[in-house]
């Protein structure tokens, strides 16, 4: 395994978890470097969602380190792992369709002023913001006025990373961004991921395809039946390489 | 309709071509202005507005028919008549809003009544009864609340089994009797007022006032919102979607303590009756208001037309000699053009 020298921002250590008899994660290590975009493949069922879980605060490990920024971390919640400045993008999930998009993206971090307990929604800072921050991170802009019940599904995950990005998160995870998107949608999403870490943003990618991995991500690990079996430097990698690695016809 | 329908020329000609920003909504001016005429044409237009359509079609049926209809004594008695109803509907809306329902509203409204009738014929005075009233109803609100988020119960089923509690309750602890209430401030209250507009009327209005700024500028609105627009986004993003269900069916609970109070000064007893119409039009209002009833789309304004034009019906039909028995017919007929009517909505 080629020795990465940059700086960890998660270091997962012999992390385990198991739901009964069905053990999901078996001593999982693997990191992600600060400032990279780290992809996580595997088959279905091989574990990825369920890391991305612990690493997010849903799930806790039975076993095992998860570090964050060098220091062990317990999250108890996806709240605990938010403060940290860990953000996850769900799959078309996490999005209000009947409120706009401003809204959504000040979603439970709403601007208010007033004066002590009596606040309210300070209306004009947050559409202004979120002019901004759409602006500046998305290549297909929706205006922040209109719902989202009105946006395409490009549009929709624009918004989602925008949010996921947009409040000083360290790390952004994405668990199949581009799953439901078309050909030009996913292009431009994947825009959007690259000037996150352009941005300074660490992103750990969960995808299930290849040539955006090799396109977008510094770094693969490839997890197989609840195991991380290899990491690969992308650039010393190959598509080939990764399935195999992968299917397990061929090992480390 | 037909002066409506023609496109003047002139208007077609400076209206800006909208096919170039396909992304972006169209520009204000250009729907403020001068594409009113184009909204009356889509069906969407009525069926947004269908509260206030209907009612304003009402009052002109009405007004033909009866020129007693649209004088100020008649109006200001359709207000007075109007305001429990939508004190009522205001704790129904943000209900429904929520992605729930309260089918308990008239029946804790009872409740209220008879805890108030209950202290004060136990010689509390009028502040500590009105107290008493709200505090019942708040009890119930909460209970419902506390069912649905933290019992995991539909909120159908909890507000069912509360309805009948309620009223229940009511009839055991008044021993199904009704208690006159007797009070100079009341009755001042509900015969006296500012202009037209009689101090229910006023409460009510208040009420409507605060329950918009609240749902429309506050965080806890757009929670509301968020939480019957899509319960898993509001979970994901860390909303406590329970504390919000909670909260909705307290603030039911509570105007239904208010609808008690007023209910009290109207009629001048405190008496265990059923209220069924109550919550019938209650809903019925939210539905006319516009409001969508899986959550998530609507307002407190659209609900309140939706009250007044219920009540209008009623003082309409009263005031043409129309049998009682036709009422109940003719709020369900209305209800249900609106409910079709807001299938195309946008």
């Amino acid at each position: 395994m080629t020795a990465i020298m940059t700086q960890h921002i998660i270091d997962v250590q012999d992390v385990s978890l198991a739901f009964g008899n069905v053990k999901a994660l078996q001593n999982v290590s693997l990191t992600l470097a600060a400032g990279e975009i780290t992809a996580l493949v595997g088959d279905n069922g091989a574990g990825k969602s369920t890391l991305v879980r612990c690493i997010s605060g849903i799930h806790k490990p039975q076993g095992g380190t998860i570090s964050f920024e060098g220091s062990p971390v317990h999250f108890r919640n996806p709240e605990d792992a938010r403060e940290k400045g860990i953000e996850t993008v769900h799959q078309n999930l996490a999005l209000v369709d009947d409120l706009t998009v401003w809204q959504n993206l000040f979603l439970n971090r709403e601007l208010t002023r007033g004066v002590g307990p009596i606040r309210f929604l300070d209306r004009k800072a947050m559409k202004e913001a979120a002019d901004r921050m759409v602006s500046t991170l998305a290549v297909n802009v929706p205006a922040v006025k209109s719902k989202v019940r009105r946006l395409s599904g490009g549009q929709r995950q624009a918004v989602s990373i925008c949010r996921a990005a947009g409040f000083s998160s360290k790390l952004v995870i994405m668990d199949e961004p581009t799953a439901a998107l078309g050909v030009q949608e996913t292009a431009k999403v994947e825009e959007l991921i690259l000037k996150l870490r352009n941005d300074g943003h660490s992103v750990l990618l969960i995808s299930h395809n290849f040539s955006q991995v090799m396109r977008l991500s510094d770094q693969v690990w490839v997890m197989r039946a609840g195991r991380c079996v290899a990491g690969r430097r992308t650039a010393e990698t190959s598509g080939d390489e990764i399935v195999s690695l992968i299917t397990g016809s061929r090992e480390n | 309709m037909s002066s409506i329908s023609h496109n003047p020329p002139a208007q077609a000609r400076t209206t800006p071509p909208t096919a170039n920003a396909p992304e972006n909504p169209r520009p204000k001016t250009a729907s403020r202005s001068g594409a009113w005429h184009e909204d009356l044409k889509r069906i969407s237009f009525w069926a947004d507005h269908a509260a206030i359509i209907g009612l304003i079609l009402l009052v002109a049926v009405f007004t033909a028919l009866n020129p007693v209809f649209l004088t100020v004594g008649n109006i200001q008695s359709i207000l007075i008549a109007a305001s429990i109803l939508i004190v009522l509907t205001i704790g129904q809306a943000f209900v429904i809003l929520s992605d729930g329902i309260d089918l308990s509203v008239a029946s804790t409204m009872t409740l209220g009544v008879i805890a108030f009738g209950i202290a004060y014929a136990q010689g509390a005075g009028l502040m500590v009864s009105m107290i008493s009233a709200v505090v019942a109803s708040t009890l119930v609100g909460v209970l419902n609340g506390v069912l649905i988020a933290k019992g995991k119960i539909t909120d159908f089923i909890v507000t069912l089994g509360s309805l009948s509690v309620a009223s229940g309750l009511a009839l055991v602890l008044s021993d199904g009797k009704p208690t006159s209430i007797t009070s100079v401030e009341l009755i001042n209250f509900s015969t006296h007022g500012i202009v037209i507009f009689g101090f229910p009327f006023i409460v009510a209005a208040l009420l409507a006032v605060l329950a918009h700024v609240v749902l429309f500028r506050t965080r806890f609105g757009t929670h509301l919102f968020a939480t019957g627009g899509s319960k898993e986004a509001a979970q994901a993003t860390g909303i406590s979607t329970a504390r919000i269900k909670i909260a909705v069916y307290t603030i039911s609970g509570v105007l239904a303590g208010i609808a008690a109070i007023l209910l009290i000064a109207r009629v001048g007893a405190s008496e265990p009756a059923a209220n069924t119409t109550f919550l019938l039009n209650s809903v019925a209002a939210v539905v006319l208001g516009g409001v969508s009833l899986t959550g998530g789309r609507g307002s407190v304004f659209g609900p309140i037309v939706g009250a007044l034009l219920l009540t209008v019906l009623t003082n309409g039909l009263t005031l043409m000699n129309v049998s009682q028995f036709y009422q109940p017919l003719a709020v369900g007929v209305v209800v249900i053009l609106a409910a079709l009517l807001s299938r195309f909505q946008k």
